[in-house]
C-alpha cells in the first residue's frame, strides 16, 4: 500500500513483516526511529518476536549473534560509533557465517562528534565479510530488507543496508510497503542450518590454529564472491514478485552515450540524476553507474559496463585518510592496470559530515573532470575555516 | 548597590540548549558555584558524556574533554593518572554511566580512581527522545517500553548509589537531587565534599542526582518535579551511602 510515511518507520514496518523472531538494538541517533517502531510494533501486538532492550551495541550485536546461532530469523540497526562499538562481534557474526540483517543508518564518526551523514562508518566494516548494499531511496530502503533476509538465508551472510542517516531516514516520502501475504510468498520461513542445538552436536566460532584459520578466511571470500548470484537472482525475482527495481548488483542512467561518467551510491545518486536530465538539455552526456551492492564489490560490471568510458569521476562519502577516496580506489582497481592508460577516473570525496551535496557542487565537479582529470579533491570544502598552521 | 547574587565564573554565558524544566542547569550552576568556592577553576577538567550532556563544554568556562559513550571514567582516568594536580570530574547521565558505561564506572570506582563523578538519573534517555534506561521505573513507559517496564522481562532499575558503595575502594558515594530548594542546599554540599575528597587525594567520588525529564516524560516542568518526588524518591532514596572513614 502506497503511503506517505517517514523511512525509519518504512523500514520498521517492513522489518516486522520479515517476521524476525528476535529485535535487539541500542539507540542512536539517527536511527532510533526504526527500532522505537519496532518496539511499538511488538508491544501492540502486531509481531510475535523478543525484543531486547540492551545496555550497548556492542550487547545488542552479541545478543543477535546468539539467537541467530540458536536459529532465530534475528535483526538489529545501529549506525556511526554503534557500528563501531560492535565491530569485534561484527566480525565474528561474519565469521560464523549467521544470516544475520541489520540496518545502518549511515552517520559520520568521532572525533569531531556529528550526528549527521555520512558513510564513513559502514565503510570502515568494509572487510569484515558482510554483504552491504545502499539504497537510493526510502522504497528502495525498505525493499532491501525484504531482499537481504532472502539473501542472507540463502548464502549464510550476514546483510547491512545501508540507508543515509537524516536524509532517508528522517524523510517522509510515498514508499510502498507490502501486505504481510506477499511478504510471506516471497520470504520463507527461516530454516537454519548451522545452529546450536544438542541434537546435532557443534560447536560455532571455535578457535582455529594457523593450520585451518586461513581457509575459514578463504572460504568467506569465496562465499563474499559467490553470494553475487544470489544477490542479482534475489533482485530479478523480487521485481517479478513486487514489480519494482530495487537492489541487485549496479544500476546505471543516460548511461550509453554518456562522455563523463558518474560513480556513486546512497541517495546523492538522485541529485545527479537531476543534475543529468539538466546537463542533457543543455546538450552535455552525461551518465550515472551507480553501485546498489558495495560488499561484494560489482568489479566485473564496471568493467563491463564501462570498458569504452574514459572519463569517470567518482564522488563519495568517506575517506580513507593517508590515501583518499576508497571507492574510488575500488574503480581504479576495477580496470586492467594496461587499459588504464588512457582512462581518467577522478576523485571527490563529498558530504562528510552532512554537508549539503548541491546540484551545484556536482556541475562544478563535472566541468571540472571535462577539463582534467582530479586525483582527489573535497568537494564544496570552506578554505576560510582552514588556516596555513592547520597543514 | 552591592551584588550579592551572580553567575559563577565557572559558567558561561552562554544559553544552554537542555529543555524548560531540565535540571542539567542547576546541577551545571552547583558545579560551578562549588568551582568557584574551592577556587580550582585553573586547574579543573571535564569530561563530558554523550547524552544530553554532551555540550556541557559550551557551559562551563574550565577545559572539557569528550569521550566515546559511556567511556568519561576510562577517559578521566588516563587524564588524572597523568596529571594527579589536576581536579577531574566526569559529568555523566544514565544513558551514558548506567548502561553503555556501566563496565567503566564499577570498573574506576573499584580502582579507586582519583576523580569526582556527578551522575544524572532521570530515568530516560533523554538526548534520543525518552526510551527506556536501566533506571526506568516499574512500569513506566518509554517508546522502547511502550506498554511499561517489565521487570519480568529486563530487571528492576539499577540503584547507582548504591551499587558503587558495596565496593570497598571509592569513598565518598551520595545521592541527592535538586527538585527544591532545600534538596538543591543538600546537593550542593554533596557536590563539594566529593571534590574537597578528591583535593584530599582520596579515592573515588560520585553524586548521584535524582533528576527530570519534562519533555520525555510527556508533563510540565512542575508536573515533572511532582511526578519525581512521588516516584523517584521511595526508589532512589537519597542520602550519603559511603563516607571516608
Amino acid at each position: 500500500m502506497l503511503k506517505q510515511i517517514e523511512g525509519s518507520h518504512a523500514v520498521a514496518e517492513v522489518v516486522a513483516k520479515c517476521r524476525p523472531n528476535v529485535i535487539s538494538a541500542y539507540p542512536i541517533t539517527p536511527q532510533t526511529h526504526i527500532v522505537e517502531e519496532l518496539a511499538n510494533i511488538v508491544g501492540q501486538g502486531k509481531l510475535d518476536a523478543e525484543y531486547v532492550n540492551v545496555e550497548s551495541e556492542f550487547s545488542a550485536a552479541s545478543v543477535v549473534l546468539g539467537a541467530s546461532a540458536a536459529g532465530a530469523r534475528a535483526y538489529s540497526a545501529t549506525t556511526s560509533q554503534g557500528l563501531l562499538l560492535m565491530s569485534e562481534v561484527i566480525y565474528c557474526i561474519a565469521g560464523m557465517r549467521l544470516p544475520i540483517v541489520f540496518t545502518i543508518a549511515n552517520r559520520a564518526i568521532s572525533a569531531p562528534l556529528s550526528i549527521w551523514n555520512d558513510q564513513q562508518d559502514s565503510m570502515a566494516l568494509r572487510d569484515s565479510g558482510w554483504i552491504q548494499l545502499h539504497a537510493e531511496d526510502n522504497q528502495e530502503a525498505a525493499d532491501l530488507h525484504i531482499q537481504a533476509f532472502k539473501i542472507a538465508e540463502e548464502t549464510n551472510l550476514p546483510i547491512m543496508v545501508c540507508m543515509d542517516g537524516f536524509i532517508l531516514t528522517h524523510a517522509f516520502e510515498p514508499v510502498d510497503t507490502p501486505d504481510q501475504k506477499e511478504v510471506d510468498n516471497f520470504l520463507p520461513p527461516f530454516r537454519p542450518t548451522n545452529i546450536v542445538d544438542p541434537r546435532w552436536p557443534r560447536g560455532i566460532g571455535l578457535f582455529a590454529d594457523p593450520r585451518f584459520y586461513m581457509e575459514t578466511r578463504y572460504i568467506l571470500h569465496r562465499a563474499m564472491e559467490k553470494s553475487e548470484e544470489t544477490i542479482k537472482k534475489v533482485s530479478e525475482d523480487f521485481k517479478k514478485a513486487f514489480g519494482r527495481d530495487s537492489g541487485g548488483f549496479i544500476k546505471t542512467y543516460k548511461l550509453e552515450a554518456a562522455d563523463v561518467v558518474i560513480i556513486s551510491m546512497g541517495s546523492v545518486v538522485g541529485t545527479i540524476k537531476d543534475l543529468i536530465d539538466q546537463l542533457e538539455e543543455e546538450g552535455k552526456k552525461v551518465g550515472l553507474l551507480q553501485i546498489c551492492s558495495y560488499r561484494p564489490f560489482p568489479r566485473k560490471e564496471i568493467y563491463n559496463t564501462l570498458k569504452d568510458k574514459m572519463n569517470i569521476v567518482v564522488v563519495e562519502k568517506s575517506i580513507s585518510l593517508g590515501r583518499g577516496g576508497i571507492l574510488a580506489s575500488d574503480v581504479r582497481w576495477s580496470f586492467p592496470r594496461a587499459e588504464k592508460k588512457d582512462r581518467n577516473i577522478s576523485s571527490f570525496i563529498a558530504g562528510l559530515g552532512g554537508r549539503n551535496i548541491t546540484k551545484n557542487d556536482l556541475r562544478y565537479m563535472v566541468e571540472k573532470v571535462e577539463k582534467e582529470p582530479v586525483e582527489l579533491e573535497f568537494l564544496g570544502l570552506n578554505k576560510e575555516l582552514i588556516s596555513e598552521k592547520d597543514l | 548597590m552591592a551584588k550579592t547574587y551572580k553567575k559563577p565564573e565557572a559558567l558561561s554565558d552562554q544559553h544552554t540548549h537542555y529543555c524548560p524544566g531540565c535540571t542539567h542547569g542547576v546541577i551545571h550552576r552547583l558545579v560551578a558555584e562549588v568551582i568557584d568556592e574551592l577556587g580550582i577553576r585553573g586547574r579543573t577538567v571535564g569530561i563530558a558524556p554523550v547524552g544530553c550532556a554532551v555540550l556541557a563544554y559550551n557551559y562551563f568556562t574550565f577545559d572539557f574533554q569528550e569521550a566515546a559513550h559511556g567511556r568519561a571514567p576510562a577517559v578521566a582516568t588516563g587524564i588524572k593518572r597523568v596529571r594527579p594536580d589536576l581536579i577531574v570530574f566526569t559529568y555523566q547521565g544514565d544513558g551514558d554511566l548506567a548502561s553503555i558505561g556501566m563496565g567503566e564506572i564499577i570498573h574506576a570506582a573499584n580502582r579507586g580512581e582519583k576523580f569526582t563523578t556527578i551522575f544524572v538519573n532521570n530515568t530516560v534517555y533523554g538526548m534520543t527522545g525518552g526510551q527506556m534506561a536501566p533506571t526506568t521505573l516499574p512500569g513506566q513507559r518509554t517508546t522502547t517500553s511502550p506498554a511499561g517496564r517489565d521487570v519480568e522481562d529486563v530487571g528492576m532499575p539499577f540503584k547507582i548509589a548504591e551499587l558503587i558503595s558495596g565496593l570497598q575502594t571509592p569513598a565518598y558515594i551520595s545521592r541527592q537531587t535538586v527538585l527544591k530548594p532545600k534538596y538543591i542546599v543538600r546537593g550542593k554540599k554533596a557536590i563539594k565534599k566529593a571534590f574537597q575528597y578528591q583535593m584530599e587525594g582520596r579515592c573515588f567520588s560520585l553524586v548521584e542526582f535524582v533528576s527530570t525529564c519534562p519533555t520525555n516524560w510527556g508533563m510540565t516542568p512542575v508536573e515533572s518535579i511532582q511526578w519525581a518526588e512521588e516516584n523517584m524518591l521511595p526508589y532512589y532514596q537519597l542520602g550519603e551511602f559511603k563516607t571516608p572513614e
